[in-house]
């Protein structure tokens, strides 16, 4: 188990209170001028050093992105922008650490601004996160009071302002270049790739993007150096990670541990445990629900990393710890998530758009059994035929999952639907005449 | 130029292409929906998926920018099983009722799933069902069809110039509507009927009018403003069904006018298909011989300075030239007239009014200075052209008067002639401006010239851009914006009265005789005047006549025009006239020939041939005749009035246009009565 | 779900109040000059919260105006994102999670509760009791699921009673505490903390 004293988020749980001064005695915005002095290259260095891997799902190495930012402010400012829409289900992290620790994120968001030259920082946030944005903006208020940020924030001589934008109920705007739309005040569509939102981003100017939690341990690894962070974890998939674990277990939790902790301890020991039992255990969804699920076999032995997770065919994602025992129907719980989904879609690709509801209506029959065999091995087709051609990575997100249920139980949905093809010969019928209605006829 | 290699293919393309388009230049084809030249990339269809090396994802050719060395492929399984992916999808909420879908026969989706398609629906779900919108007079949607590729939107937005469209909701609900399902307030709204990929928006007025392939197609030019638009006209029997745009980059890229599209219902309406002749005030059927005689007999009895012949608005330009040959020969006589008012011209330079910058030009313009104009309702395609300026370049645009909402933002003067002058003697911020501009254009619109001192500020003007260099023969920043079709031809046939005004002869009842060849527009009136009236429509001209000559329309008869820039083109006979109306240079040569024995030519090649002798002179300031008449050269302090015909209204065609008067209604807020669509 | 319905009965006008037009000013100042249609979320949320709990369309109307962006763009993002509501809702107004992480720890019998108390029909507006509820996707706050979300406070780690009793608090007009109903701190392992002991303990 992480030792306490490399615990980044000490105040998780809300044990010390997340005001200014509370946040202080933490060590938040102890030593911000001494940090700056030492450059914007030696702060991209460090967290190069540190090998941080973005928290927001994808996992790309944060020194490297910032690097992307042009050296030179042009005629065009530089913007930083905070991914606080939190919406992947299974993930509720960014919550606490922007209610109980948002002077962690403040500071990072001062440190990472000055690195690649950024006067203003928008922080999005989840329409739904109402009372988090609330204290927040007291936060953010009170880092004003104290001079830490705005006009030469913190004696460093770099102005710098802080402001939220609240969502308004849009999963697709986690998607960063979604994002960017929504606070362009548009409809969260996500935007071609290239050009890359580096280059041009809000407003069409360069634009850093991060997750929360990226942003909030990031003072904390140039308190303490990149090596420090390096060391814990595994290579190239270094340091501390906030895990929640909801679902099936006896006491669901957020936890911060070490990367690759072992998934069964983190069960075990700081969720007390599968509700009936580890041999209760049906799934888990590692990483927040876009991540194909495991089934038990690999639970027993799996260590929550990036790459581990990478080899079992699931991923890290958000580390959202979905566990499912036995006494769950598995079929309705993935039918439940391609049903989000397919609400969530944005709708401006046809696979996405059109495939996401066709699996959620699929998912739905072959949970009551009311599909025909062949139809297994057609939902597989279909996932097929939306990962990977799609606009943003909503399409994989939405076909993984159930990619990941047909990899695992495949059997159980077999055999719960077993009627006969409905169409068993279809050469002869023309084109263009509608297949089903035919079918009812036949 | 880059190098890329397509399907082992070898392709050097210009820097700035797409994928998509180097893949093209490759001779590869690339199936797409969203996709459209004139648009803004949307990338959202993705059926133009292909394999480039080193993605591991399969990437959006239209939207993927081309760059040296990339090696892309096509033609692997892994792209056909992509596309019939994407084709499996579209289809699988599209209903297949091609056999009553009005896009059947010129169908993307229809034929793309054709090539692409799997040969079965596995989509065994309920389809989705989406409701209808009303977006006015023009467009009947039916939005269950809708494959949500947003080029109605994008061309709405972006060449239109007004955001009205859009998709709301999301996901599979997403749904493409107007603001509040209100019609378009576009005078191109029609575009998106031909942008639509599939059947979700077709033509209102064409419904169920026919399938494409009973149809003739012939290719002309439209005469509904000066642009010159480059259309294509399907006839079925001598109906006109529909008019469709052709690519001309000149001239109106591929784009065309509400007017254009939908004023040829009125080529079925209010046509006069027989001679007249007018007895106690009502209208008699004749025979042509019978009002030959009565105009033979007529005019052998007045004195030839008390006929005057005037031209209208839609008059291709043999018929023009032989109008006016019949006038000169015939009747000996220069009485003739193309203009409709007494509106300032000097025709003995082309310069002076022709848009000499063009219409392709407007994209490199630096500066677009609008005196007189209403462009948006008095040449729209050339309106588009501005907006696309101002979007592209960011062009500046002023405009001596507010004229409203012309689709895109600029700066408004005080609409007083005083400022015009201050301007071009160089006491106004904008003097220096436009010297400064490369490529500064001025554009001169028909009120303009109407204006007391209009001699005067024009030369002043004209030498005002010559001293700076503005009209060289790189560029000339004078511009003429003309409305009519029949006006530049008719000013290149010399067809104006450089003699006397004849427009005071007619307020003072001078003539005895008029012969108005398609002239509808003349405010005077009638006393004792015994009118002759030449033309297509029985519309305001016919209703003064007393003989009534039945002539055909412009999509009946081969005839030239030349468009507001000068371009000389030819439009193309698509239908014949209706009854015993004929063309109207037939009319002429026989009622010559009834007169003198003699033809004025022996055949239209004959006309043709000496109509272009005749302009060849001219050009080259041969057959030049200047102004005898005095004209106000002096300078006196007016408010520039901006008047232009009612857009939907402006020629006897649109007028008799019932789709053109729904229009009209629907964008004046008049609920619409009968039933249809 | 399809798309949300547009309530066919709309008030002719709608304006800011004079201390929401100060709110407007204040979050148009966030942007950038000439980008002021950022602004517009935040704005069609405050015309929600002024107009009870919903947005008519002349509300889209006027923030058009206001920002100076065509309607459509307003009617856009109103039907794109869905905390807007298009149509009367009730003042208190309540979501609840049913995505997988809720729904295996019991999220439907929170919908029962729902039922039984408000109305059996989700998105009905029961006008005496001043309220409506419907299934959400999502809250993030899957380690307290299951849980509901009335107007803008969370309640967590909820069951079919407890649920009950909050629903028959909100109807007789009284402001149940949000949090957890289970006391435990925040998103700690109940009875099992093994981690920052010394600052509990503290
Ligand atoms: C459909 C979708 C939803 C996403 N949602 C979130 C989110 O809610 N929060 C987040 O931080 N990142 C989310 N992401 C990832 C972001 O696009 C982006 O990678 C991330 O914010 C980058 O920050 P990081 O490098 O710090 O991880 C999402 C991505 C996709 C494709
Ligand atoms: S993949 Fe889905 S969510 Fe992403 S852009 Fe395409 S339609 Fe929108
Ligand atoms: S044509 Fe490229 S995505 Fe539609």
């Amino acid at each position: 188990m992480l030792n306490d004293k490399d615990r980044i988020f000490r105040n998780l749980y809300n044990d010390l209170g997340s005001d200014f001064e509370s946040a202080r005695k933490r060590g938040d915005w102890s030593n911000t001028k001494e940090i700056c002095e030492k450059g914007k290259d030696w702060i991209i260095n460090e967290i190069k050093l540190s090998e941080l891997r973005g928290r927001g799902g994808a996992g790309f190495p944060t020194g490297l992105k910032w690097s992307f930012a042009p050296k030179e402010v042009g005629s065009r400012p530089h913007y930083l922008v905070i991914n606080a829409d939190e919406s992947e289900p299974g993930t509720c992290k960014d919550r606490d650490i922007l209610r109980f620790e948002p002077h962690k994120l403040i500071e990072g968001c001062l440190l990472a601004s000055y690195a690649v030259n950024v006067h203003t920082c928008y922080i999005y946030i989840r329409g739904e996160y109402y009372n988090e944005g609330q204290k927040l903006q007291k936060a953010i208020d009170e880092a004003y009071e104290n001079k830490v940020i705005g006009e030469n924030a913190s004696g460093t001589g770099w102005d710098f302002d802080i402001y939220i934008h609240y969502g308004a109920g849009a999963y697709i705007c986690g998607e960063e270049t979604a994002l960017l739309e929504s606070l362009e005040g548009k409809k969260g569509q996500p935007r071609l790739k290239p050009p890359f939102p580096a280059l041009i981003g809000l407003y069409g100017c360069p634009t850093i993007i991060n997750n929360v939690e990226t942003i909030a341990v990031v003072p904390t690894i140039l308190r303490r150096g990149g090596e420090w962070f390096s060391k814990l974890g595994k290579p190239k998939n270094t340091g501390t990670k906030i895990f929640c674990i909801s679902g099936n277990v006896n006491n669901p939790c957020n936890v911060e541990e070490e990367m690759g902790v072992p998934l069964k301890d983190l069960i075990e020991t700081h969720a007390g445990g599968v509700i009936g039992g580890w041999d209760n255990l049906q799934a888990v969804i590692p990483g927040g629900s876009s991540m194909p699920l495991l089934p038990k076999k690999t639970c027993d032995t799996i260590t929550m990393d990036f790459d581990s997770l990478m080899t079992e065919k699931s991923g890290l994602g958000t580390a959202g710890i979905v566990v499912i025992n036995k006494d769950q129907d598995i079929i309705k719980c993935m039918a439940r998530i391609a049903r989000f989904y397919k609400h969530e879609s944005c709708g401006q690709c046809t696979p996405c758009r059109e495939g996401s509801g066709w699996m959620w209506r699929m998912l739905e029959r072959m949970a009551k059994g009311e599909a025909s065999r062949d139809e297994v091995d057609m939902l597989m087709d279909v996932t097929k035929q939306i990962e990977g051609h799609t606009i943003c990575a909503f399409g994989e997100g939405s076909s993984w999952p159930v990619q990941g249920l047909l990899r695992h139980f495949k059997d159980e949905i077999k055999k719960r639907n077993k009627f006969d093809p409905i169409v068993k010969d279809n050469k002869n019928i023309p084109y263009l005449v509608d297949q089903h209605l035919l079918d009812k006829n036949a | 130029m880059l190098k890329l290699k397509v399907n082992d293919i070898d392709v050097e393309i210009e820097e700035g292409l797409t994928v998509l388009q180097a893949c093209e230049k490759a001779g590869v084809e690339i199936p797409r929906f969203c996709y459209h030249e004139k648009l803004s990339i949307a990338g959202n269809c993705r059926m133009c998926l292909v394999e480039m090396e080193k993605s591991p994802k399969p990437i959006a050719s239209c939207a993927m920018p081309a760059a040296d060395g990339m090696v892309i492929k096509t033609n692997t399984p892994k792209i056909e099983k992509s596309r019939k992916g994407v084709m499996e999808f579209l289809l699988a909420n599209h209903p297949l009722d091609c056999p009553v879908c009005d896009q059947g026969g010129e169908c993307d989706l229809q034929d793309q799933s054709m090539f692409y398609g799997i040969d079965k629906s596995r989509f065994k779900e309920n389809k989705r069902a989406v409701p209808d919108k009303n977006m006015g007079p023009l467009i009947r949607t039916q939005m269950t069809r809708c494959i949500h590729c947003t080029r109605c939107i994008r061309f709405a937005t972006e060449i239109a110039g007004v955001p009205e469209l859009g998709a709301i909701g999301r996901g599979e609900d997403m749904q493409i509507t107007t603001y509040l399902e209100k019609s378009i307030q576009s005078e191109l709204s029609g575009n998106v009927i031909d942008l639509c990929p599939v059947g979700a928006l077709t033509s209102k007025p064409y419904v169920f009018e026919a399938r494409p392939w009973e149809l003739k197609k012939t290719e002309s030019i439209d005469v509904m403003d000066a642009v010159g638009s480059n259309i294509r006209v399907d006839t079925y029997d001598w109906e006109v069904k529909r008019v469709l745009p052709i690519i001309n980059e000149d001239i109106n890229e591929e784009w065309i006018s509400d007017k254009t599209r939908y004023a040829c219902d009125g080529l079925l309406n209010q046509r006069l298909d027989t001679p007249f002749i007018k007895y106690n005030g009502k209208f008699e059927k004749a025979s042509w011989e019978e009002v030959f005689k009565i105009i033979k007999s007529k005019i052998e009895n007045t004195s030839k300075d008390k006929i005057a012949g005037f031209v209208g608005d839609l008059s291709n330009m043999e018929s023009s030239y032989i109008f006016k040959e019949f006038f000169d020969r015939t009747l000996d006589s220069s009485n003739y007239e193309s203009r409709s008012s007494n509106y300032y011209v000097d025709n003995s330079e082309r310069e002076n009014y022709i848009f000499n910058s063009s219409i392709k030009g407007i994209e490199d313009a630096g500066l677009i200075f609008l005196i007189g104009a209403n462009p948006r309702f008095e040449a729209t395609i050339l309106n588009a052209r501005i907006r696309k300026s101002f979007l592209n370049n960011n062009t500046k645009i002023i405009s001596l008067n507010d004229v409203g909402d012309l689709t895109y933002s600029y700066e408004k003067l005080d609409g007083q002639t005083k400022t015009i002058v201050d301007i071009f003697q160089g006491r106004n911020d904008l003097s220096k401006k436009i010297i400064s501009t490369k490529k500064p254009l001025i554009i001169l619109g028909e009120s303009f010239f109407k204006i007391e001192s209009a001699k005067y500020i024009f030369d002043l003007i004209k030498n005002y851009l010559k001293k700076n260099n503005k009209i060289s023969s790189e560029w000339n920043s004078l511009n003429k914006l003309t409305s009519d079709a029949a006006t530049v031809g008719s000013l290149d046939l010399n067809i104006i009265n450089h003699n006397e005004n004849m427009f005071d002869g007619l307020n003072n009842h001078k003539y005895e005789i008029i012969y108005l060849l398609g002239q509808d527009d003349l405010k005077f009136s009638k006393k004792d005047e015994f009118i002759i009236y030449q033309g297509s429509h029985g519309d305001k001209g016919a209703e003064i006549a007393d003989i009534i000559l039945p002539s055909s329309a412009y999509t009946e008869q081969n005839g030239y025009f030349t468009n507001l820039e000068g371009k000389l083109q030819k439009s193309y006979k698509a239908s014949y006239p209706p009854g015993e109306a004929k063309e109207d240079w037939q009319i002429i040569n026989e009622l010559a020939e009834f007169m003198n024995n003699r033809k004025l030519f022996n055949d239209k090649d004959e006309l043709e041939s000496s109509m272009f002798n005749f302009i060849n002179l001219k050009r080259e300031n041969k057959n030049l005749q200047k102004s005898n008449i005095e004209i106000n050269n002096s300078f006196k302090n007016e408010k520039l009035l901006v008047d232009y015909k009612s857009y939907y209204f402006s020629n006897v065609i649109a007028r008799a246009s019932k789709t053109m008067l729904d229009c009209h209604n629907s964008k004046i807020g008049v609920k619409r009565t009968g039933t249809y669509g | 779900m399809t798309l949300r319905k547009i309530s066919k009965e709309q008030p002719d006008n709608f304006e800011f109040t004079e201390e929401n037009l100060n709110e407007v000013n204040k979050i148009i100042k966030k942007y950038p000059e000439g980008k002021k249609q950022s602004a517009v979320m935040s704005l069609l949320y405050l015309a929600q919260k002024q107009n009870d709990n919903w947005i008519p369309l002349s509300a889209m109307k006027y923030i058009g105006k206001l920002l100076e962006m065509p309607y459509v763009k307003v009617y856009e993002v109103a039907t794109f994102y869905t905390m807007y509501n298009l149509t009367p809702v009730g003042k208190n107004f309540i979501q609840v999670c049913t995505t997988t992480p809720c729904m295996i720890r019991g999220a439907y019998k929170l919908v029962e509760a729902c039922k039984e108390k408000i109305s059996e029909n989700e998105n009905e507006f029961v006008k005496e009791k001043n309220c409506s509820w419907m299934e959400v996707e999502c809250l993030g706050a899957c380690i307290n699921a299951p849980m509901m979300q009335i107007n803008d406070d969370y309640y967590e780690d909820l069951d079919k009673e407890k649920t009950l009793k909050i629903l028959d608090q909100i109807i007789s007009g009284k402001k149940p505490e949000p949090g957890s109903y289970r006391g435990r701190l925040n998103s700690e392992p109940e009875n099992n903390r093994k981690t920052l002991l010394d600052i509990k303990n503290a």
